[in-house]
This record gives structure tokens, sequence and C-alpha cells, in this order.
């Protein structure tokens, strides 16, 4: 799974912001409930649940929670519970992955117009400002409404929303650090472009893109959701928490547990995230 | 200033074509979508070849924009408009006028009949949610700065992050689940007829609030962050040693200061409510712009689709440079 690559290259980032992450109880909180679904996520085929799309038709009668069904079925019979935990392993690989490719991006963009400026600037400038001019949701729509819904175009799509935002914070970041005498330090030495950009500006930028990280992945996990919730998610039968609750909606004043059980779990995994950015936000500042 | 808001509008020009091009090229990749959807999916493929071939969809993509822009523009007539095709589609504007957005296949209607109304209800939407979000964030958010680590600041900062870790769609799950099937005072959808035995204030009530309580969390947070920043600087500290009263220090030195940056958030909430309103329009069956985006994305109506993507980025774009006017006529550094 690529979902603690997220965290650990944080880690990796500042092992002194790492240690001190217990010391911010808000931070802890987030990162125990991302952690709870992580490791629900990773246990899933160890777990004894029912298979995610397999139909129980007895249970259908009585659709809510019973001894064999504990969060009840959906509106085709399927065991709630593991369907949840099953659709928690699709969020969990997709989120960080996508942030992931979209900082790779966005880092790339945002270095080589900090650091030529001219018109490569101009022109990774002028192409991030149309992409953020539009909607995030018109963007969406449009786009995976004609790419067709699947797990790599949704990856696809939130690299090519989010990464002009990561690429003009680190354009921005980039022009603040060039007057640094470490950068004219690395010039004196004669080391090459790549090496400036890489090893010089990349981790000295690293402040406040761990934050903006961990809001993205939050933010991106609402994106999921609402896609799912569009028809633009993953395509059935696959477990997906967004597409659970479209599903459940038509239903919600008879068995309201169709589309509250998703939902809650949704919520739960962006009030992760985005507590365990608060937290690092708070101690970042007060460095 | 006339100088800078003339190179903006330009720049924004730009970007509406650039943009509309790009969303073109995105839904119009692969053609024959137009004839097939104008005939429906029962007609033979002879005929949808047919009709192919008379509008022309084999010519490049270039020239397929350039010929749709020029329909836009009033300088080509609408191509399906044509009697010869016996297709009856009519646009009582006539085929050559400007802002021809030409003929949505979805609805089978000019897009200009579709769209209007359709953004009426969205504006009205948006509207109100923007009436709610304004006073409240910035009302909790200078509350909340005025005293950092006070508890009210703490209860806002804890229910902020909260509420903007429900998506929208999620939130109108969980309001509808509390009002409609547990409280039974509100109802579930909203189409804005009186049919349903609901009052149209009734029926706005739940999709207002998903929109007003997503972005009304974020804002009031970018307030009091202001707030609290203008709170620390010297002048207020001059103020308050000077024996002020609080409330002069407040409203006379800190307010006016602090509001400068919420302002231009505000203002780009805007860009976020185009975004929250196609989900809450789904969430409550409104009939508004964004549902119609949504479907003439899912079913591949071109013309709707470029209509619609260029009002909302006509909005996004519009009201951004707005703020960045709004910002230099407020703070006189960022003037020069």
């Amino acid at each position: 799974m690529s979902a603690p690559t997220a965290t650990e290259s944080a880690g990796r980032a500042t092992p002194s912001l790492w240690r001190r992450l217990p010391s911010s109880p808000v931070a802890m909180v987030g990162l125990g409930i991302v952690l709870f679904w992580i490791v629900l996520a990773l246990a899933a085929p160890l777990l004894p649940l029912a298979a995610p799309n397999a139909q129980d038709y007895m249970a259908m009668g009585h659709p809510g929670s019973s001894a064999r069904h504990w969060l009840g079925v959906d509106p085709l019979g399927r065991d709630l519970l593991s369907r949840i935990i099953w659709g928690g392993r699709t969020v969990l690989a997709v989120a960080p992955l996508a942030v992931i490719v979209a900082y790779t991006v966005g880092c790339a963009m945002g270095l080589l117009a900090g650091y030529y400026r001219g018109w490569v600037d101009a022109a990774i400038s002028r192409a991030a400002d149309v992409i953020l001019s539009f909607p995030v949701v018109v963007l969406y729509v449009i786009l995976i409404a004609n790419i067709g819904p699947s797990a790599l175009n949704i990856v696809v799509a939130v690299v090519l929303a989010s990464a002009p935002g990561i690429a003009r914070i680190v354009r921005g970041l980039v022009l603040s650090l060039m007057h640094q005498e470490f950068v004219a330090a690395a010039y004196l030495r004669r080391e090459s472009d790549v090496f400036v950009m890489l090893v010089e500006l990349l981790p000295n930028c690293r402040g406040p893109l761990i934050t903006d990280f961990c809001l993205r992945l939050g933010y991106t996990t609402i994106t999921i959701g609402t896609l799912g919730f569009l028809g633009l998610g993953l395509p059935p039968p696959n477990p997906d928490w967004g597409g659970m609750v479209k599903q459940a909606t038509s239903m919600i004043t008879v068995f309201p547990h169709m589309s509250l059980y998703p939902t809650l779990a949704l919520v739960s995994l962006i009030l992760g995230f985005n507590l365990l950015a608060d937290g690092i936000t708070e101690l970042s500042q007060a460095d | 200033m006339i100088r800078y808001i003339l190179r903006r509008a330009v720049e924004m020009l730009l970007t509406l074509l650039v943009a509309s091009f790009l969303v073109f090229v995105v839904t119009e990749f692969s053609p024959g979508n137009v004839a097939r959807k104008t005939l429906g999916a029962f007609a033979l493929q002879s005929q949808v070849d047919l009709l192919y071939e008379k509008l022309h969809l084999n010519d490049p993509l270039m020239v397929r924009y350039v010929r749709w822009l020029g329909v836009l523009t009033g300088t080509v007539a609408d191509p399906l408009q044509d009697p010869a095709l016996k297709l009856d589609f009519k646009d009582p504007r006539g085929d050559r006028y400007f802002g021809n957005f030409g003929y949505s296949t979805m609805y089978k209607a000019p897009v200009n009949d579709v769209l209007w109304d359709r953004l009426g209800n969205t504006a009205l939407l948006a509207g109100l949610a923007f009436a709610v979000i304004v006073p409240l964030s910035l009302v909790l958010g200078v509350l909340a700065g005025m005293n950092a680590g006070s508890v009210l600041d703490r209860a806002l900062s804890t229910v902020s992050i909260v509420m903007t870790s429900i998506p929208e769609f999620a939130l109108g799950v969980l309001l509808v689940a509390i009002f409609v099937v547990w409280l039974h005072i509100l109802p579930g959808t909203s189409p804005l007829d009186s049919h349903s035995g609901w009052s149209i204030a009734q029926q706005l009530v739940l999709p207002v609030a998903v929109l007003a309580i997503y972005d009304a969390g974020y804002v009031a947070r970018m307030v009091r962050t202001s707030m609290a920043e203008v709170m620390a600087k010297p002048y207020v500290r001059t103020a308050v040693l000077k024996g002020l009263p609080r409330h002069r220090v407040i409203l006379r030195h800190a307010l006016r200061n602090a509001l400068i940056a919420p302002f231009t958030v505000i203002l780009l909430q805007i860009n976020w409510l185009i975004g929250g309103v196609v989900v809450t329009e789904l969430v409550f069956a409104y009939p508004g712009f964004g549902r119609m985006l949504l479907d003439a994305s899912l079913f591949g109506d071109v013309s709707l689709i470029e209509a619609a993507t260029l009002i909302a980025l006509f909005v996004a774009t519009s009201t951004q440079l707005l703020s960045d006017v709004g910002y230099r006529v407020l703070d006189p550094q960022a003037r020069r």
C-alpha cells in the first residue's frame, strides 16, 4: 500500500517535527484516526469479513444491523461493514498516490519556474493560471466525464487540478530562497542546475509543503468521495465510499443507515488528515 | 488603475479563450459525438454517418473549434439549424447572432433557452448562501481573533476544522438524516415547485445550509487569523497603551486593517461556491446550473458544456479581478 509513504516522507524530511508530534494533542488525534483506517485497510484480507461484492438476498428483507451483518447491508444486499473497510483500501491507496504524483509534477514546475524565471516562468505560470481559474469541481466533472471514471483517471484529474497550485507555492518559496547564501555557495562550487534545485532548494521548501501535503490529502479524499457521489468515481461494483452514498441516498428516508455509515467513514478520515495538518501547522509555527 | 483593470480584462478574455479551447479538446477529441447525440441512440449508423458528413465533423479539431467560435460570435450560422438537415432545430433568435451558444443535443433546444432559467435558480441559491456566509464568518472570525486563545477562539477553530472536513454531499446526507428523516420538519428535495406541499422557502433551507456551513467555517478561520495578526501589531498596542477604550481600538484601528485580507478570501469563495453548487444541486434535485453542467457532461452535450463552463469561468475570473482591484483600493501598500 502506498498509504504509509505520506507519513514516512514527512517524517524523513523533518525528524525533529516528527519527534515533537506527540506534544500536539490535535495532531495525535488526527494521526490516530488515519492510522486506524490504514490498519483496517491493510488488515482487510485477514479479517473475517463477507466478500465486499457478495449479495445476501436473505438479508435484503431486513437490511438493518444484525448478527451476520453488523452495520447491515446496502440496497443490493451487500455487507456494509465489509464494503466500508474494502472501500477504505481504495481511498487510502488512491488519495496518497494522487497527491504524491501531483507533488512530483507541481514541484518540478515550481522549481523550473522559480529557478529559470524568464519565459519558462511565464509559460508555466500562465498555464497554471488558466487551470486555477476553473472552479475545481467543474474541471473534475468535465475531465472524468470524458476520459471515463477509473482509479487511474481520478489520479490524472487530481494531478492536473492540484499540480498548478503546488507549483505556485514552490515557485514563491524558490524565489525567496534564490538570494540566500547557500545558493550562492552552490554556484561558487559550480554545482549543476539540477543539483541546486533538488539538493539546495527543494529541501528548504519543506516546511510549508508538509502542511500543504496533509491538507491536500484531506482535500483529495473529499474529491474522491465527491466524484464517487457524482457517479464519476470507481466503476461499480468496486466498493467506493462516495459511490455507496450515491446508491443509497434514494432510500435515505427508509434506510438511513445505508448512506450514513459510509458518510461517517469518509468524514472521519478527512477529519483525521485535517487535524494532522492543523497540528503540524501549529508545531511548525511554534519554531 | 484604469490601465491595470484593462490589462487584467484582456488577460481574463485570453483565459476564457484558452479554457474554452481546452474544454473543446477534451469533449470533442473524438468527433461524431454531436451527430450521434443529436439523432439519439436509436438512429441507424448510416443516418449518423450522413449527419456527420453534412456537419463536416471530420474537419480537424482546430477548424471545428474556430467554427464553434464563429457561431458564438455570430459570424457563422449554426450548422445544426440548417433547414436542409430537416432536424427541425429552430432558435427564435435566428441562426446567427452574438452570444449564440448553439443547440443543446440533450434538451433538443437552443442553449440560450435552457441556460438562463437554471442560472437564475443557482444565483438565488448561491446568493442566499453568500448572504449567510459573509456576516456569520465575519462576526465569528472577528470575535475569535479579538481574543486569541479564548474559549470562543478554541471552539471556533475546532468547529471550523470539523466543518471543512465534511464534503458538501456528506453534509447534505447528514442534514437530510436529521431534519427530514428524523424530525420531519424540512423537505429532502428542492424542485422549486409547490406540488410537494412544501413552500419554496422551506425547500431552500437545506441547500443553502449545506453551502453556507461548508464555506463559513473556512472564511471564519481566515478572518480570525487576520484579526489575530492585526491585534498583535505595534499600532494596536500603541492605541491600547494610549488609553483608548477597547471598543474604539477594535473598531477604529484593528478592524479596518484586519478585513483587507479576508475581503479577497471572501470573493474567492465564489469560485468554490460554483463547485459546491454542482454537488448540492445533485443532492437536493435542485433545478440549477450545476446539475445541468453535470448532466451535460455525462451526456456529452458539447454546446451546453461549453456554455456552462464559459459562464462558470467568467464568474470565477471576474470575481478574482474584482477582488484584486478591491484589494488595491483598500490597501494603500499594494498600490505602490
